[in-house]
């Protein structure tokens, strides 16, 4: 026999289902004067460092459907690389929530272009924003980061676009730049234009 | 290495769950990538409890109207916020939603036929305290029906979101009742793969919690992800 090892298994995962707006975008889904607004609305709260920009994009299943009930999470580091509570901008909350569009899931964020983040050797990470996605189908929350196509000499020497095995995955995390300060990214849970997803 | 203990994903439901059939579609059909932590995984947005309003904590109450409270088994869900290590996860934000007593969520998209409750919004939230205790009212759901195979029907839930300290740890998942029966015959709890794993999301009857003539209770443990001590992270000393 030997010692006992204390530790506690990580709670099970359950899909948000189709009403996970009731709990995390209640004045969304017509749930009105039990909060005064919607957490992470507003990603610039004040005077804020850096280029403005938006971020749109759908997220589609196998099929091709957009979803329209899915909730989106972001979460990036600020113009000057620094994490809201870590030193970050204080106008600025690094995190944002989108419900999406109710009539075609189109997800809207209004943020700016997050500065290079060390990676634990040291290397500078290229610019990036982490998405976090679930929605009624999807049983375990899911990573992936939007990197941008603009960027092309940091995404270059960026320690996960260079060692992906499917190379020819990469543009699925790269956004485009479309007119004034707007990047697009389309998000594929399965099918022939999947985005990659992480385990991290 | 760094970062937090790996999700275990032969505990976590997988991503392909038939007899789930949105999840046929929904699901990636690449394994997801692994790769260390660093900054932008491990850390998180932090809320405080000022943010809160005196009754976002109680569903009875914050959408009912002066004087007036939501109809249903009145019950307190309390429990803690811990890591696989054991240590609380104090000071973070716990989200709720459900449906009211009769199964029904206040939802555009939503057509059961059990009527809505006046009173009853179906959301709440609170802040874990020093500890990663929490606490929060409101009336036991109801089952419902939902169209997957022709009479699936869910058991009585509430579904949390937790945030923790790190976006790693960002957990979404649903609080099921002890000694329900449709627990066992769902095929969205039937995505966890193992019983031990669906037990771990079942609350238990707390009567040493409940308050005599008001409300009965349970608790409900959450845990997160474990985060590793980084001493020795490029510190060629410590190796």
């Amino acid at each position: 026999m030997v010692q006992k090892l204390e530790s506690y298994r990580e709670s099970p995962s359950q899909t948000a289902g189709p009403y996970v707006h009731i709990g995390c975008t209640p004045n969304f889904s017509g749930i009105t004067g039990v909060y005064p607004e919607d957490l992470g609305t507003t990603m610039i709260t004040g005077d804020v460092s850096g280029q403005r920009i938006t971020i749109k994009g759908t997220v589609y299943d196998g099929a091709g459907t957009a979803l329209r009930d899915a909730l989106i999470e972001v979460w990036q580091a600020d113009a000057n690389s620094k994490f809201a509570g870590k030193g970050g901008d204080t106008g600025f909350t690094g995190w944002g929530r989108s419900a999406g569009d109710m009539a075609t899931g189109e997800f809207t964020f209004e943020t700016v272009k997050p500065g290079r983040v060390a990676w634990p050797d040291g290397r500078l990470q290229a610019p990036h924003v982490t998405f976090w996605i679930v929605a009624r189908g999807i049983n375990l929350g899911l990573h992936t980061r939007m990197y941008f196509a603009d960027e092309a000499p940091a995404n270059a020497e960026d320690p996960i676009l260079t060692r992906l095995e499917h190379s020819q995955r990469i543009p699925t995390l790269l956004a485009q730049s479309e007119a004034d300060g707007t990047y697009r990214f389309d998000i594929h849970l399965q099918g022939a234009q999947e985005t990659i997803f992480f385990d991290i | 290495m760094t970062g937090f203990i790996p999700r275990d994903r032969r505990w976590h439901p997988p991503a392909l769950t038939p007899d789930y059939k949105t999840s046929v579609k929904r699901s990636p059909s690449f394994a997801p990538l692994s790769f260390p932590t660093s900054l932008p995984e491990e850390t998180g947005p932090m809320f405080r409890d000022d943010m809160l309003g005196p009754n976002d904590s109680d569903l009875i109450h914050n959408f009912a109207k002066a004087g007036e409270s939501a109809v249903g088994p009145r019950i307190i869900v309390h429990g803690r916020v811990i890591d696989e290590f054991g240590r609380p996860v104090p000071n973070t934000l716990v989200e709720v939603w459900q449906a009211n007593a009769g199964g029904r969520y206040r939802h555009k998209k939503e057509s059961y036929l059990a009527p809505l409750d006046p009173n009853f919004g179906g959301c709440g939230r609170v802040v874990t305290d020093d500890h990663g205790y929490y606490e929060f009212r409101t009336i036991q759901p109801g089952p419902y029906p939902w169209p997957n195979t022709m009479n699936d029907w869910r058991p009585a839930h509430i579904h949390f979101s937790v945030f923790g300290h790190s976006f790693a740890q960002r957990l979404i998942t649903q609080m099921y009742f002890e000694g329900d029966p449709l627990i066992w015959k769902c095929p969205i709890v039937d995505t966890i793969p193992t019983r031990e794993g669906i037990e771990s999301l079942v609350a238990a009857l707390d009567m040493s919690r409940a308050i005599p003539m008001d409300s009965l209770a349970y608790k409900f443990d959450i845990v997160l992800r474990g985060r590793r001590q980084t001493h020795f992270e490029n510190r060629p000393e410590g190796l």
